[in-house]
């Protein structure tokens, strides 16, 4: 569904991506798991086109994208940001943010797919014309997504979408978002540092450090914590808790 | 009767709970609900409703000035010249024996229309220009931005003079003159207010949803400079006035024999000391008229800001 080769991109002078490679299968789930600043989220910024300065090949359903995204594309790739206080208008209601997308794309009847987008994501009809800021971060999330979802696309770019969430709220949001994936047969790339997060939603993880990945695995390897590039295994140990010896040992790889 | 009271009663209920409703049917009811709770909010703000009370009162008095008007603003009765204040004349009368009280009222509707046209032309001129260049950046946001900036280099009042004077005087020339020197400070606003939204994840998020830059502009950016610059419109109403009665007082806005307020003012210095009403009421006038519009855009603030209450 998704097929990335050689993949670079530069923020002015920094090359923030080096030859990155993804594959994802359609109905797939793909994990990228780094640290902040390896470039994770980039990738997902580079494919949606809100990264000017890159170089590569990226193929969305055996197309090759051009340097500019065409509004057929969003139609098939939709992304959810990290933080739900950030990506809603906060002088948009509900209603209207979910309604824009519908209008732009000219799907029509947008009363009653906005109705079935709040459905989807398990909100009811009060919330529909709230602003965002009457609603707690995981309602906005929730919100977040269903305007993701209201195109119909086929894959979801998901950038941390638990990281600015309490802990109970993260299990709620990633069960729907599991949900959704095998109702919609949707295809996911997610970006976390999270390593229990990722396990626990991908079948294919890459784990990149310094704009590179440096190691593949699937997601028993990272629940087992059996993976083998040195960077990864500082990782795996870094997700267990604060440990003086531990971050003591830590060096920087490049 | 009873029965009679008690439906009134029920149908007036029926609205509040319709508009206050917690889960609204329609987004049509949802609109009236926002609308009615932002009333309630304005209402709360005692300065703000007097602001409010001003400006409709203003508009009254132009719709209404025949009716109001006691006598004729424009007929001179020179055996009565100069009088103080009375029953007759309740603001007394000018160099030429018009009623002032009736030149106030019927020069409102030049004040009205002044404040009116000015912020119907610059400030969309200063919200276009301001978050054009705030969004596109780079040479469209310099080059708008130097523009921007020779205007407010020049003094606003001195710029309006000169625009006046190429144009030649005349209410109308002020008007435009005062719109054209009025906006720079909008568009800086507007950039400001683009500049820090621009680069946020909603903007982007409505670029993936696949909006165009047009689209994003009127439809994400304004919405959120448009409170700040209408709060600066309303503040900036005053100064208008006072630039359009200084072009007035200097006899280039509104010609003799209209009543227009800075007009009547230059008319009556010659006699300040002796006769201090003919200068003073309309000075007055334009005071108060001036402070209207100050507190009702400190009362628009806060209605317009949804993230100030639920």
């Amino acid at each position: 569904m998704i097929e990335i080769n050689k993949l670079n991109a530069w923020f002015d002078d920094n090359h923030v991506l080096k030859d990155v490679d993804i594959k994802v299968p359609k109905n797939g789930s793909f994990g990228l798991v780094g640290e902040s600043g390896s470039g994770k989220s980039t990738v997902l910024r580079t494919i949606t086109g809100l990264v000017d300065d890159w170089e590569g090949e990226i193929l969305v359903n055996n197309k090759e994208l051009g340097p500019k995204r065409d509004k057929a594309f969003y139609r098939l790739v939709q992304m959810v940001f990290q933080d739900p206080f950030g990506s809603l208008h906060p002088r948009h209601t509900i209603d209207r943010i979910l309604t824009e997308p519908v209008n732009i794309h000219g799907l029509g009847d947008s009363d009653a797919r906005v109705v079935q987008a709040l459905e989807q994501v398990g909100l009811d009809n009060s919330f529909r014309f709230r602003y965002p800021h009457q609603l707690s971060g995981g309602q906005r999330q929730r919100v977040a997504i269903a305007r993701a979802l209201i195109l119909e696309p086929k894959i979801l770019l998901l950038d941390e979408p638990t990281s600015a969430l309490d802990v109970s709220i993260q299990a709620e949001v990633l069960n729907l978002l599991s949900r959704l994936r095998r109702e919609l047969g949707l295809t996911y790339i997610m970006v976390s540092h999270d390593l229990a997060v990722v396990a626990h939603m991908c079948d294919d993880i890459a784990i990149m450090n310094h704009g590179r990945i440096v190691e593949r695995a699937s997601a028993t390897q990272l629940a087992e914590g059996t993976l083998e590039h040195p960077y990864s295994q500082q990782l795996y140990k870094a997700a267990g808790g604060y440990d003086r010896a531990v971050i003591d040992s830590f060096v920087d790889w490049d | 009767m009873t029965t009679q009271t008690n439906t009134s009663q029920t149908s007036q209920t029926g609205l509040k709970q319709w508009l206050t409703s917690d889960t609204p049917k329609s987004r049509w009811q949802a609109k009236c609900g926002r609308a009615w709770l932002g009333w309630i909010k304005f209402t709360e703000n005692r300065l703000a409703m007097i602001g409010l009370s001003i400006v409709i009162g203003l508009i009254l008095v132009t719709i209404f000035a025949p009716l109001l008007a006691p006598y004729d603003p424009l007929a001179a009765d020179l055996a009565n010249r100069i009088q103080p204040p009375s029953a007759d004349h309740w603001f007394g009368t000018d160099q030429l024996g018009r009623d002032i009280l009736s030149r106030l009222i019927y020069g409102a509707q030049y004040t009205l229309l002044i404040v009116g046209l000015v912020a119907i032309t610059a400030a969309p001129l200063g919200l276009l220009v301001g978050t054009a260049a705030g969004y596109f950046g780079g040479w469209i946001d310099a080059t708008l931005m130097r523009i921007t900036d020779i205007f407010l280099a020049f003094p606003k009042l001195i710029l309006a003079l000169a625009f006046v004077s190429a144009l030649g005087p005349g209410l109308e020339n002020a008007i435009l003159a005062i719109a054209i020197t009025a906006w720079p400070p909008y568009a800086r606003i507007a950039r400001a207010e683009t500049i820090t939204v621009r680069k946020s994840d909603f903007i982007e998020a409505a670029r993936l949803q696949g909006a165009s830059n047009m689209g994003l502009i009127a439809g994400h950016i304004m919405p959120m400079c448009i409170s700040s610059l209408v709060v600066r419109v309303t503040l900036d109403m005053a100064g208008m006035i006072l630039i359009a009665a200084g072009l007035g007082f200097l006899g280039l806005g509104a010609q003799p024999p209209m009543p227009e307020w800075g007009a009547m003012v230059s008319d009556g210095r010659q006699f300040l000391l002796e006769q201090w009403w003919v200068a003073t009421v309309p000075g007055i006038a334009i005071f108060i008229v001036s402070l209207g519009f100050n507190l009702l855009g400190d009362g628009l603030r806060d209605v317009l800001d949804p993230r100030g209450g639920d």
